[in-house]
């Protein structure tokens, strides 16, 4: 056979294109398991107000955003300014899950950073994070009228996330629904 | 010889040691040794998702403890290791698992190492058969001569043999 001093170039060209594309691909950005199922229940007090809780039923009807943060979380003032743009918007509420964080340090994070939250749920020991498979904070999640979770958000909320992923799929579940 | 062997004792411990003190600075276990047991066993099958490489047992990111914890709170409250697992999944999917379930997405995982090697062994055989058969074809007469020459010494070796 007069090509087979081919077959080496061959295999190396399919282990570069395999590898190449391994290059790309993101280890941490985990699909979720969550997808089109429903959110798991919650039952969690507010940050301004530790005396009301928040739980999944008080969100039924509409299409809202959980966004989970922590005044330890570095990525977070990446992605705040971001937030407080798309909370101006007023498109769809936004709730934050404050992450085994302080409330004193969540308060005067706020305060500092600027607060596009309508309101914050406090997750101290990270159970109900735990539930929603957050392993990494920040993460978003788009859940519906119905409570189920449409979409996951991995790391930092970009303008063109929300541009591009976020406000389309808000647009088209505002329309299902 | 004694000083030797006394010196690399002395080595082996002072190489074991640290890794104990660094061990007792780890949480405090639960009061049952069994149960810590059973929850580092199954620990150990359990992929931490902050540090990928590592499993919830070996990981002290916050969410390793925090899973750890979680672990070690349902044991208690009667949950066996399937039951652990599947809660586990159910939230973080496959990927915790170290030993990924046998089922059409993890096909090629599963299947494809046996499928190289006894593709890789078939190749191997075929080659090694067709060696035999391609066994080198009989001198011929004047090979053989110039061969019988050659050992003799009788052979004029500043010529070059023509093939």
């Amino acid at each position: 056979m007069k090509a087979k001093f081919l077959v080496p170039l061959f295999i190396f060209l399919l282990l570069a294109g395999f590898l190449g594309y391994g290059l790309k691909l993101n280890p941490r950005e985990l699909p979720s398991v969550l997808i089109d199922k429903p959110a798991p229940q919650f039952r969690l007090a507010q940050l301004s107000a530790p005396d009301v809780a928040i739980a999944n039923a008080d969100m039924r009807g509409q299409v809202w955003l959980l966004n989970v943060w922590a005044s330890w979380c570095v990525a977070c003032r990446q992605e705040h300014p971001v937030l407080n743009g798309f909370s101006r918007q007023k498109v769809v509420p936004l709730i934050g899950l404050n992450y085994k964080d302080g409330a004193d340090d969540a308060k005067a994070w706020l305060r500092e950073h600027g607060d596009p939250y309508d309101t914050s749920l406090v997750d101290a020991d990270g159970r109900v994070g735990i539930d929603f498979g957050v392993y990494g904070v920040p993460e978003t999640f788009l859940i519906d009228q119905a409570g189920v979770i449409r979409y996951k958000h991995i790391g930092p909320v970009t303008p063109e996330a929300v541009r591009d992923v976020l406000l389309p799929k808000i647009a088209e579940l505002k329309r299902a629904g | 010889m004694r000083v030797d062997l006394m010196r690399r004792l002395a080595l082996v411990v002072a190489l074991l040691v640290p890794p104990a003190a660094f061990a007792a600075e780890a949480e405090p276990l639960a009061a049952d040794p069994a149960l810590e047991e059973r929850v580092m066993q199954l620990s150990h099958m359990l992929r931490c998702l902050v540090c990928q490489n590592q499993s919830i047992a070996e990981s002290n990111a916050p969410l390793a403890v925090d899973l750890r914890n979680q672990v070690r709170e349902q044991f208690v409250a009667g949950k066996d290791e399937d039951a652990v697992v599947e809660y586990l999944v159910a939230r973080y999917g496959d990927f915790v698992l170290y030993l990924p379930p046998f089922k059409g997405t993890t096909l090629v995982l599963w299947l494809g190492p046996v499928l190289l090697l006894i593709g890789g062994a078939g190749w191997l055989a075929w080659r090694l058969r067709r060696r035999v058969t391609e066994a080198a074809p009989p001198l011929t007469n004047d090979e053989r001569a110039r061969a019988a020459a050659l050992l003799d010494g009788t052979a004029n070796t500043s010529q070059e043999p023509r093939s």
